[in-house]
């Protein structure tokens, strides 16, 4: 029997990219994978979501075509099951493309569900709970069920959604993102519990959809890891398009109707008030897949759902290591992918440098476009930093007024003192493309002083970036 | 095109120097005659001053290097409007100090260093950026650092390619390695030996003694001179002594008139206050100036008669001792070399003499007379010829006439350098002194 170097359990962004690189530096990789290759994010996360997210927005501007001079005879509609088939199409693409990559780089795949016996040995079984549908074929080529030895086992088994109690998804009427990604049709009418990330893009793209839809967060604030001053200029733009928003409320039950739910909300005062309509999605966050592998007989430490790492994913039981949604927040992609990369690479003795989670980037693909680096402006603040805050408006940037956007804003918080970029928060038209440009700026650790002296194209929305930075020294032009 | 900065040569024969620290930091703008650097020499601290203006590119040689070769590259200026960045690259594709120490060697005879010289200027850190080497620092990095004055040059970097970055610079300043100010001299290896003599080595020394039961304080720049430059005095100078006593109550009343006639400023502050030392400078001077034979320097291929009279002046400072020079002395009158002294002294303590004020000269006086020292013999400094060692001016009975009398005497001993000086011209010399002590009118006129 072959003993693996490395063995992960759970394909998505995390487990999948970690085996990659763990090829790369010449490691015998295996790989585990009970449901989807490419896991939440490639199936049932960030990529079918931005697909069904292209087609809203391309959808918007059919309806705005006239703006732009053109003319479309007659209505433009839509068709669901048309718009959720190309998600799932765009998934499906990737799917295999992760299938492809493995084989490529020679990582064993081993379909069905694992469990650490003790460190260095896996089990694989069947999977305990049937595949969310649809699935996609099971690769060609992979390993079943049986004992597997590894040297090294990592953990990357992501996460699930978060179920408050009373208030259970039936997949019916209360949907979680898994139903909410591929509905049969599109409700008429849609309650939003929670509005981080991904409450919010569901919000934007059932509201451009058609659909009357009321977002209930129970914090004072929508999007409530972002800058207040983003939030609250994103919060506009949401109200202006038509979603109902109702922030520092909380849904305390949920009564099922025969093709409805009626709400009962109560606000911070403890005054209540009923809401119904055709659906309810539940998007209170995401718990860590942490059951059936065996880590509670391991004594794997864990804290509030999570995995407990140091910042190159070992866990306090040598040889068993965790990465991704699973090790805890931020729960995102990009996250979970380095993460692994480290974790192998301190495996392989690289000595790679544990991660600084406060340059992980965060993006909301919802309309406009949230992306943010680094500290908010309350946060900076509550470190007690001095800061110099730039703040630079899409209105007056040329780009943006061509493309019709001329809504949104570029925030970039400094250290006083020493120049350190902070933060930087954006709202507005193609703003997750432009956060990298910070986010390199970070790790670079570029002050003030390179990022005014760096040139940026003419025409371009990343203007504003170089103009933000100007307004925190004072310098702005174009305001 | 970028200005090389080269470790200048404080005087003829100086061939390498610490590079202390600098006052400059990278990136800053320097205009000409800023300070940008002090050099540690033999005796001294030196500053460097900027001739051209501009931008410092790039520190080559980092605060704290020992033993940096005269004309070796210790940093650059980008001239205005040049790419400092381009400028310090520039410097840095030179592999180390050595390489780029005399850019011009044919051209530059001065300043070859000789060859017990270190090949390279030791680094301080040796884990850190040697000089020479293109530092890789963050923005940031180099922000903070310029901020609280630490030296990246001793940082080893974290970052990619061992680039360094934040914490690095955070962690120096939290554990306070790097700060400018510390200058590791005592890792440099102790070139010393060049000119010792042969005697134990350290390691048979150090066995007489139990270990611990000793501290160990590492030679700083000034011990190594004067340990290597008497070894030098006592083993190429034939020394001889000649000693005389001279009555001073002349001396001592006229002083008190001197001094009781000084002008007094409004706060009541006398314009000069002449000791009996100042006497003693001059006197020295005027002899000198009597016997001229005497006022000489040997060297193997001829004698140098010199015109004037400079007296060096030992003075004692924490840590050793150096020797300023009051220039032609006899043209000087005594309140001139008394507050001439006053500024040597002062400056003396602080290490800020220039070379050229502590070099040269014919003769020397050593005064011990203020720790009650009745006569001792001092050691010649080369390239003097004679060194006058003055003892306590005290009460003692002498013989005058035939009968016990009470005078204030004070005994010199003139050491003196037989290859230069004889016994007889020696004692003309030191007789032409005593007359002028004992006749201090003498040295008004
Ligand atoms: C609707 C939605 C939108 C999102 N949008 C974004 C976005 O735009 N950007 C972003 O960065 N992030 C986004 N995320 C978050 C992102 O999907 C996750 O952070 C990411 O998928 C985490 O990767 P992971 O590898 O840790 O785990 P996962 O992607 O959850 O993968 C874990 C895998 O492990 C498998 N597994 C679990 N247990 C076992 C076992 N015992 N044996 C074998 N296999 C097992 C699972 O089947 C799964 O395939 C979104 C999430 C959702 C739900």
């Amino acid at each position: 029997m072959t003993t693996y170097d490395v063995l992960i359990i759970g394909s998505g962004p995390g487990g999948y990219v970690t085996a990659i690189r763990s090829a790369q530096l010449g490691l015998k990789t295996a790989i585990v994978e009970r449901e989807h290759l490419g896991g939440i994010c490639l199936n049932w996360g960030c990529i079918p979501t931005k697909a069904l997210l292209r087609s809203a927005e391309i959808y918007h501007y059919a309806q705005h075509a006239q703006d732009y001079g053109l003319k479309i005879e007659g209505k433009v509609t839509f068709d669901p099951a048309a718009v959720v088939k190309r998600s799932r199409g765009v998934s499906q693409q990737l799917n295999g493309g992760v299938a492809f990559l493995l084989k490529k780089n020679k990582v064993d795949v081993i379909w069905g569900e694992a469990t650490i016996d003790k460190p260095g040995q896996v089990t694989v079984k069947k999977p305990s709970k049937p595949a969310v549908q649809p699935q996609n074929p099971v690769p060609k080529g992979t390993l079943g069920e049986g004992v597997y030895e590894a040297k090294n086992i990592i953990i990357a088994t992501g996460a699930r959604p978060r179920v408050l109690p009373g208030i259970e998804p039936d997949g019916k009427l209360i949907w979680t993102y898994f139903e909410a990604m591929v509905p049969p049709q599109f409700p008429k009418s849609l309650i939003v519990m929670g509005s981080g990330a991904i409450g919010i893009e569901f919000a934007s793209f059932y509201r451009t959809m058609g659909c009357e839809v009321t977002v209930v967060e129970v914090l004072p604030q929508v999007l409530p890891v972002e800058d207040a001053e983003i939030a609250a200029l994103a919060r506009k733009r949401f109200e202006k398009a038509g979603i109902k928003i109702m922030t520092s409320t909380k849904v305390v039950k949920v009564e099922k109707k025969a093709d409805s739910v009626v709400c009962t909300l109560e606000d911070d005062k403890g005054a209540k008030s009923q809401l119904e309509a055709d659906r309810l999605i539940s998007a209170v966050g995401v718990v860590g897949n942490v059951e059936n592998i065996g880590l509670e007989k391991l004594g794997v430490k864990m804290d509030r759902g999570c995995i407990v790492t140091d910042g190159v994913g070992k866990t306090n039981v040598p040889g068993v290591y965790a990465i991704g949604d699973v090790a805890g927040p931020p729960m995102l992609a990009h996250k979970a992918e380095h993460e692994g990369v480290i974790c192998v690479e301190g495996i392989k003795g690289l000595h790679p440098h544990p991660m600084d989670k406060a340059m992980i980037p965060g993006c909301t693909y919802c309309h406009p476009q949230i992306a943010s680096v680094g500290l908010t402006e309350a946060k900076a603040k509550e470190q007690g930093l001095a800061v110099k805050v730039g703040r630079f408006n899409f209105v007056g940037n040329g780009k943006a007024i061509a493309l019709g956007e001329p809504d949104g804003m570029v925030k970039t918080i400094f250290d006083a003192k020493s120049g350190k970029l902070l933060g930087a928060h954006m709202v507005g038209a193609e703003v997750t493309e432009l956060i990298q440009g910070y986010v390199v700026a970070m790790n670079l650790e570029t002050t003030e002083e390179e990022l005014i002296h760096a040139v940026f194209p003419h025409p371009t929305l990343s203007e504003m970036m170089h103009e933000s930075v100007l307004d925190a020294y004072g310098r702005v032009i174009h305001s | 095109m970028p200005i090389n900065i080269l470790m200048p040569a404080l005087s003829p024969t100086m061939e390498k120097g610490n590079l202390a620290r600098w006052l400059k930091k990278e990136g800053d703008k320097v205009k000409s005659g800023d300070v940008l650097a002090e050099i540690e020499t033999d005796k001294a601290t030196m500053e460097v001053e900027a001739i051209d203006e501009g931008v410092l590119a790039k520190i080559v040689v980092p605060d704290g290097t020992a033993d940096v070769p005269v004309n070796a590259l210790i940093g650059v200026i980008a001239s205005e409007g040049e790419d400092v960045g381009a400028a310090a690259a520039g410097a840095g594709s030179s592999p180390a100090p050595a390489a780029s120490a005399a850019p011009k060697p044919q051209e530059a005879p001065a300043a070859q260093a000789p060859s017990a010289a270190p090949a390279a200027a030791p680094a301080a850190a040796p884990a850190a950026a040697s000089p020479g080497a293109r530092l890789f620092a963050s923005p940031l990095a180099r922000r903070l650092a310029k901020d609280s004055r630490v030296d990246l040059a001793r940082i080893k970097g974290s970052g990619p390619h061992g680039r360094i970055v934040e914490r690095d610079v955070k962690a120096a300043i939290a554990g306070g390695g790097a700060t400018a100010a510390a200058p590791t001299a005592a890792a440099a290896p102790a070139p010393a030996a060049a000119s010792a003599p042969q005697g134990m080595s350290d390691a048979t020394i150090r066995k007489f003694f139990e270990p611990g039961s000793f501290e160990e304080i590492p030679h700083d720049s000034m011990r190594k001179t004067i340990a290597r430059r008497l070894v030098e005095a006592k083993q190429t100078i034939p020394h001889f002594y000649l000693t005389v006593d001279c009555e001073l109550d002349a001396l001592l009343s006229l002083r008190e008139q001197i001094n009781n006639a000084a002008p007094k400023d409004k706060d009541g502050k006398p314009a000069y206050k002449v000791s009996v030392n100042d006497f003693v400078i001059k006197a020295l001077a005027m002899s000198l100036q009597r016997v001229p034979d005497a006022n000489v320097t040997w060297t193997e291929g001829a004698m140098l008669k010199h015109k004037h009279s400079d007296v060096g002046v030992a003075v004692s400072i924490p840590g050793g001792l150096i020797t300023p020079v009051i220039r032609k002395a006899e043209t000087k009158g005594l309140s001139q070399i008394s507050n001439e002294m006053k500024d040597y002294a002062a400056r003396a303590r602080a290490r800020k003499l220039k070379p050229d004020e502590y070099q040269g000269g014919s003769s020397a006086v050593s005064n011990l007379g203020m720790f009650g020292i009745k006569n001792f013999q001092a050691v010649i400094n080369p390239p003097h010829a004679t060194i006058l060692a003055v003892g306590a001016g005290e009460q003692r009975v002498i013989v005058r006439k035939g009968a016990p009398e009470v005078a204030t005497v004070m005994s010199v001993t003139l050491s003196t350098d037989h290859r230069a000086v004889d016994g007889a011209l020696g004692a003309e010399l030191i007789s032409a002194f005593k007359v002028l002590i004992e006749n201090p009118m003498g040295m008004l006129v």
